[in-house]
């Protein structure tokens, strides 16, 4: 195994972290308009209150580390994105000072507000990303240099607004689950009468999904068809969903959660498999694509990054699971509360 | 107008935006490790107060400056692009070291800072204060470093690749310890703790004029004057260290800095002035040979100008001179500010004299204004360096991006962030509106815990 594909796995460990902390936050969020009191949404709030800001760092180190040991992906994407991704940095906005201001009001007009905000933004945000996704295991025209000069409307394509939903319905699924082992009594039984449905939105949405992409990327089909592991992980992963209810239903919500977490983390594989080499795909131009060589940083700045991650990493990995551990169990309000 | 100067400008918009609020971080976070260490040392209730009320502000604080330092984070790419390709190998590794060393620890241990008071022991929340401490100074060290290497590059070298040339590193810590890091750093990070002292200092004054909370005006008076002093006299000994710096690592921003032409010929300092670009002269008052005086300690001694290099090498020079000069402007009225302020402390008049408090109210903008106009010497008088000597500011811009999609973010940034200012100042006062030990309304009846440990402390108010 190269550097390069070491750096790989890194950025995609650093992404799939991201999806699966900030994920719960954004299906929160996403369901967050559903609770009726404001006890409930103030609970909805608290549950991510302490974590939600230390999600989002994933998102920022992972940008960090594709800048440093891909610096071409992440020049070409955000640049050949540019409107959507402005439009996402103002979702991720709009999100985070919802959740910090919406409680330090008491008026209604001012909560509710918050609250819409705080909803939308946890919605457009993972739709977002899932567009992007999309549009790059489908493949984009890129020039020579790397560059995508397709504008907006060309990435709002039915594919890649499939891929959208689908991380929304993923992130609901995954938020719910979150939710219900953060919560008791009433709003814990409301929280539980949505959890079939979201995972019945989110099985209908990649079901179609699988279909599309089998129909319409041909290369993705083609690198599935090369590798027989990727039918044990669509298995693994349907096992894993599957077995969420059975969690649920027996009141063991860790495992439940668990669950949840594994099942992205497996998406999230399938998703590179299907992608190694490549990172950006190009279509038409197949030879313009942005793989895990040509994109890469020198050998030189890739073992030093890895020294950075060795010694990071397991800091952060340390502060993370202290912070989950000292925030453990059912949300209680505080006066120090959201 | 052309792309390059309508994404210079959305940088600067949103950097200068972005750049109010770590400051105050750094400088509250140290503020806030020294009040709960004294709780910790006298077990007095009154520091603990004040640390909650000060941990609820930074709150506020951090928050904006999470949401508006992600667009950093990403803007080399968005608008940056042949920038970014150029430089990524290096300039990337101090953005991915300065997630993974600075902000998860901020980010983690705030959590406990702002909602641990129950679940951890008093010990415990003082370390991580600390490490909340410890983490926003990372992120400026890991920031500046990378800022640094585009004013002096250094631990690279240039190769070329199928896809155009690039910046590789060669060394290291060559790169991390470029000329300029230490110097820069230094003045950067005296500069937020001067903004941190600054807003104590504000907030207690404020406090003492509305006749409430006399103990804790004063005891926050009292460490924002000691932060501010010390770091007002280090700030003044760090700008002249670097100042030198300059002079040897980037020659044309010292001589546009003070209007300085001739090529190789004593200098002289202004007060104030302007520069005329055209007749290459200055109007203004001057201390003569005075920048000779501080860089090479000699009023005699030739300084290099800006008439040795070639004029595409030119920063604009007026402004740059401007900039600098409201810097060292502001620089010496916090000097005089803090410097009467622990006078009228010693002999006890500045609790109650009213003018002098109403100036301290208000010289919470100084350090603000300061820093800012500090980063627009140091980056206005990088130009037309993007990278000093390498690539101009008009090779790093993303090829595919138009005039018209900056024109499309540009207003949106503007208008969202003017909306996210006045929601800031509108929290920040409610929150000073409603002091420390209270809490707002909608607590009521929530967290029986701390309440009835706040409740136990007399009403200062009455």
């Amino acid at each position: 195994m190269d550097l390069n594909i070491i750096w790989f796995i890194l950025v995609g460990v650093l992404f799939t972290g991201y999806a699966i902390l900030d994920g719960f936050d954004f299906g929160v969020g996403a369901l967050h308009l559903f609770h009726k009191k404001d006890e409930h949404r103030r609970i909805s709030l608290n549950a991510i209150g302490p974590v939600w800001d230390g999600n989002e760092v994933w998102l920022v180190t992972g940008g960090g580390a594709l800048f440093a040991a891909f610096p071409r992906v992440y020049a070409s994407v955000f640049s050949g994105f540019y409107l959507a991704f402005i439009l996402l940095l103002f979702s991720l906005i709009f999100r985070a000072i919802a959740i910090d201001f919406r409680s330090k009001m008491p008026m209604k007009w001012w909560r509710n507000l918050w609250d819409i905000c705080f909803s939308v933004g946890s919605i457009l945000s993972p739709f977002l990303i899932g567009v992007a996704m999309g549009n790059i295991v489908r493949g984009i025209p890129l020039d020579e240099t790397g560059n995508y000069a397709g504008g907006l409307l060309p990435l709002l394509n039915p594919y890649a607004i499939l891929l959208g939903i689908t991380a929304v319905a993923l992130f609901m699924m995954h938020g719910a689950i979150y939710l219900h082992m953060k919560t008791e009594g009433e709003m814990q039984q409301n929280v539980r009468r949505w959890i079939t449905p979201c995972i019945i939105f989110f099985a209908v949405c990649y079901l179609v999904f699988t279909v599309a992409t089998l129909t319409y990327v041909p290369h993705v089909k083609e690198s599935l068809q090369g590798h027989p592991i990727f039918l044990v992980l669509v298995a693994l992963t349907t096992l894993v969903i599957a077995n969420i209810p059975r969690e649920i239903s027996k009141g063991r919500d860790g495992r439940a959660f668990i669950c949840s977490v594994l099942s992205m983390a497996l998406l999230m594989t399938l998703f590179a498999l299907e992608m190694f080499p490549y990172m950006v795909y190009s279509s038409p131009d197949i030879k313009n694509s942005l793989d895990a060589y040509n994109a890469a940083s020198s050998q030189k700045t890739l073992k030093i990054m890895l020294t950075i991650a060795l010694i990071g990493m397991p800091l952060v990995i340390a502060y993370t699971v202290s912070i989950y551990w000292i925030f453990r169990g059912k949300v209680k309000l505080e006066s120090t509360s959201y | 107008m052309d792309v390059e100067l309508l994404a210079r400008i959305q940088f600067a918009v949103t950097i200068a935006f972005h750049y109010i609020y770590p400051p105050l971080s750094i400088g509250l976070g140290l503020c806030l490790l020294i009040m709960e260490s004294m709780w910790l040392a006298t077990k007095k209730e009154r520091y603990r107060e004040m640390t909650q009320f000060w941990v609820k502000i930074f709150g506020l604080i951090f928050a904006i400056g999470v949401v508006t330092g992600i667009v950093m984070e990403f803007e080399f790419g968005t608008n940056w692009a042949a920038y970014s390709r150029y430089v990524g190998d290096v300039f990337g590794s101090a953005l991915a070291a300065e997630g993974i060393f600075a902000f998860f620890l901020e980010s983690g241990f705030l959590a406990i800072l702002l909602f641990g008071w129950n679940k951890v022991g008093p010990k415990m929340h003082w370390f991580s204060t600390l490490m909340v401490c410890l983490g926003s100074h990372f992120s400026a060290v890991w920031i500046v470093i990378a800022n640094s290497w585009q004013q002096t590059p250094a631990g690279y070298h240039i190769v070329e690749t199928p896809y155009g040339p690039r910046a590789e590193i060669t060394d290291f810590w060559a790169m991390v310890f470029n000329p300029s890091s230490i110097d820069r750093l230094t003045h950067t990070i005296i500069g937020c703790w001067i903004a941190g002292a600054f807003l104590l200092i504000s907030v207690g004054a404020y406090y003492l004029l509305k006749k409430r909370e006399e103990a804790f005006a004063k005891t926050t008076l009292k460490i924002g004057l000691s932060v501010g002093l010390v770091a007002c006299l280090l700030q003044g000994l760090s700008g002249s260290i670097s100042a030198e710096g300059v002079a040897e690592n980037q020659p044309t921003k010292l001589a546009a800095m003070e209007g300085h032409y001739a090529e190789n010929a004593p200098a002289d300092m202004y007060l104030f002035g302007w520069v005329d670009e055209s007749q290459q002269e200055v109007h203004g008052i001057k201390v003569k040979g005075m920048l000779s005086w501080l860089i090479y300690r000699d009023t005699e001694a030739p300084v290099v100008g800006l008439n040795a290099f070639p004029e595409e090498d030119h920063p604009p020079v007026n402004l740059t001179f401007q900039f600098y000069h409201i810097m060292i402007a502001i620089g010496g009225v916090l000097i005089a500010i803090s410097l009467v302020g622990c006078i009228g402390w010693w002999r006890g008049w500045v609790f109650t004299y009213r003018p002098f408090l109403w100036v301290l109210v208000f010289a919470v903008l100084l350090p603000q204004l300061g820093n800012q106009f500090g980063w627009f010497t140091a980056e206005v008088g990088r130009q037309p360096w993007v990278v000093w000597g390498l690539m101009r500011t008009s090779e790093g811009l993303s090829e595919v991006v138009t005039a018209q999609h900056v024109v499309t973010s540009l207003i949106l940034f503007t208008i969202i962030y003017a909306l996210l200012f006045a929601l800031f100042i509108f929290l920040l006062n409610h929150k000073i509106k409603v002091g420390p030990g209270k809490h707002d309304e909608m607590d009521e009846g929530y967290g029986h815990k701390a309440r009835s440990l706040v409740d136990q402390i007399p009403n200062t108010e009455n």
